[in-house]
């Protein structure tokens, strides 16, 4: 039963991860339809910028207080923002009209652009990100054993995601980001900046990839310039999981994909892991093709 | 156009003769790094041209050719290594001179390879081909590396220590004999009553099953054709490298693929071939300038799509008069008589 809970952390954790960068997924396929395909080395580059900023503070192992550790997230967050529009502005925005195929093909790019840019400028080597909040381990009622990382990796998670709903469902900005995912040129022609909208989600989506990035970088600290390679492939999976286009759906679909990830590889076999969210993948496609919460479209002939 | 029979018999005894002289001047001619990269260009053409028949002609987007390499590359393997040695003594060969049995092996494991291939294409094919776009995109994919890390744990093949010492049977002309066949097959497919049903299908689905095009069994018919392919490259590539780890196996294989067939132009065949041996070749020609080599080589991947989209060749085949043509413009009379 301990053990069972232990997993449970585990798994909410990572899924917390996966929920946040599948959300940029998510909140572009919505509207562009298109996968981001470079969404997972933003991820990446968050995780780097949070390194580089520590560095630039002058902070070492231990030494860094909760108000340090924010600032260096919202300038990760934002650096990564940035990056999130040079991608969208110089790659995807001139295949506005294009097929989707081709635009999926140049993300790949981008991808490769990214990951391939990551090893020249950060080096192959795996970096030690050093931990400026130190660890204690907590007991959760009921025995499980967590440390303070990995609720602090819940708690950012759960913040930012509030957050967004909050933006998405409140704002002004997030009513028009609705209006594009539900018609693009209809919301064009009632007059909303369609093309400041989806830079404004590029943007939006980027800045969670990077959270999602230091808050890992925070709890396992060994970042790669291929970090995001698998955990973006894993976290579209989730957004597909959860319905694609809609965002409590990417938040369930990785809360899924995590929790299955993890009893799998503690229960089963660990070699298996990355295999599970692919399989856990198929047969929810197979039983719901619209994913847990998305709605089923039907076909206009 | 129908070629009469005697043309074509023509045809494919000069192309074996072609291949059998090349085969014995090449190892003259061009070093060994030349020739690496004449076979791999080889293996990568009929991946691309196989992978084109189910995304280009079929416009079903399938992100797991890899995968289907890989069940080519390790059963082919496999059984080189375990039946290989019977099959041969019955022949009155050994494993170290197989002579003629070399030949037989190898067509052998294309057979099982390929079959094995196919096999799986289908059984992924009934059920996946019934979602669309990106889904069924992200399906393959899905299933592409299901299949990796199922090869990675089964131990009789060798698991994470990959699969070792298999006999060596690919050569110059078995690659490309195997290239010539998947180009007249793919080709000769997509002009038949089959594959017109199958261009109906991408065109448009609800119009193809309206008309009685039972576009289910035609989206599983290039699925299952174009996994046997896949196959025989990956039998291909394990007689030829010797040695097979899932690594080489792994989406970024499948992506390299699907870059080849739309950058060549979804639905060409020329395109294919020509994408095919231009990103065998680039990332070599780029190795002098080593640590940016990856980068320029993403970086003109990016470029190529945002100032060429629909691809070097379009959606068609290029027409070799209308490019002469071109080149050398018949000057027309001026339109009106004039002086």
């Amino acid at each position: 039963m301990q053990e069972f809970l232990q997993q449970l952390v585990n798994g909410i954790t990572w899924g917390s991860i996966y929920a946040l960068i599948a959300l940029g997924y998510t909140m572009v396929y919505g509207i562009l339809r298109f996968i981001n395909f470079a969404h997972g080395d933003v991820y990446m580059v968050g995780a780097y910028i949070a390194y580089y900023l520590v560095a630039a503070f002058g902070l070492s192992a231990g030494g860094g207080t909760p108000l340090a550790a924010l600032l260096i997230l919202l300038g990760a967050m934002l650096g990564a923002a940035g990056l999130g529009i040079i991608i969208e502005q110089a790659a995807y925005k001139p295949l506005r009209r294009q097929p989707r195929l081709t635009v999926l093909i140049t993300a790949i790019g981008v991808s490769l652009l990214l990951e391939n840019g990551g090893i020249l400028v950060f080096g192959a080597d795996p970096k030690f990100f050093p931990q400026i909040l130190t660890s204690r381990s907590v007991r959760l009622p009921g025995g499980a054993l967590t440390t303070s990382h990995q609720l602090l990796v819940l708690g950012g998670a759960l913040v930012l995601m509030v957050a967004l709903s909050l933006v998405v469902y409140k704002s002004r900005i997030g009513r028009a980001m609705r209006a594009l995912s539900f018609n693009r040129d209809a919301a064009n022609l009632m007059g909303i900046p369609t093309d400041r909208i989806i830079t404004f989600t590029f943007a939006l989506g980027s800045a969670l990839a990077a959270a999602a990035g230091v808050l890992v970088a925070l709890s396992t600290p060994r970042i790669d310039p291929l970090m995001g390679l698998l955990p973006g492939l894993k976290a579209f999976v989730a957004a597909v999981l959860g319905g694609i286009g809609n965002i409590p759906g990417a938040m369930l679909g990785g809360l899924v994909l995590g929790l299955a990830e993890t009893l799998v590889s503690g229960y089963i076999s660990s070699t298996y892991r990355d295999a599970i969210a692919f399989a856990v993948l198929i047969v929810i496609l197979l039983v719901r093709p619209a994913g847990l919460l998305g709605r089923a479209v039907s076909e206009k002939v | 156009m129908r070629r009469p029979f005697v043309l074509r018999a023509a045809l494919t005894v000069g192309l074996l003769g072609l291949l059998l002289v090349l085969e014995k001047v090449f190892p003259h001619l061009i070093n060994q790094y030349a020739a690496r990269l004449m076979i791999l260009s080889g293996i990568n053409i009929m991946l691309a041209v196989s992978l084109n028949l189910i995304n280009g002609f079929t416009g079903q987007f399938s992100l797991g050719h890899a995968g289907f390499m890989a069940i080519g590359g390790y059963t082919s393997g496999y059984f080189a290594i375990t039946a290989g040695p019977r099959v041969l003594s019955a022949l009155g060969a050994t494993p170290t001179d197989p002579g003629a049995g070399a030949a037989l092996m190898l067509v052998l494991g294309l057979l099982i390879g390929g079959g094995a291939a196919a096999l799986a294409g289908l059984l992924i094919g009934i059920p996946t081909l019934r979602l669309r776009g990106d889904y069924l995109a992200i399906a393959t994919l899905g299933l592409g590396e299901i299949i990796r890390v199922v090869i990675l744990n089964i131990e009789a093949v060798g698991g994470a220590r990959g699969l070792n010492n298999i006999p060596s049977y690919t050569s110059f002309f078995w690659v490309y004999l195997m290239v010539a066949l998947t180009i007249v097959v793919n080709w000769n497919l997509v002009r038949s009553r089959h594959g017109r049903a199958l261009l109906a299908v991408r065109e448009d689905e609800v119009a193809a099953e309206s008309l009685g095009v039972p576009t289910t069994r035609y989206k599983v018919l290039a699925f299952t054709v174009g996994a046997a392919f896949a196959g025989m490259a990956g039998s291909l590539f394990a007689h030829y490298l010797r040695y097979l780890n899932t690594n080489s196996f792994s989406f970024l294989k499948s992506f390299e693929v699907v870059i080849m067939v739309v950058l060549g132009g979804m639905g060409s065949i020329t395109g294919s071939v020509s994408a095919a041996i231009l990103l065998t070749l680039l990332p070599e020609f780029l190795r002098p300038i080593k640590a940016y080599r990856m980068v320029i080589y993403a970086l003109l991947l990016v470029l190529l799509m945002l100032l060429r989209p629909q691809g070097i060749f379009g959606a068609g085949e290029p027409n070799p008069r209308a490019l002469l043509r071109r080149l050398w413009p018949r000057r027309a009379p001026a339109p009106g008589g004039g002086s």
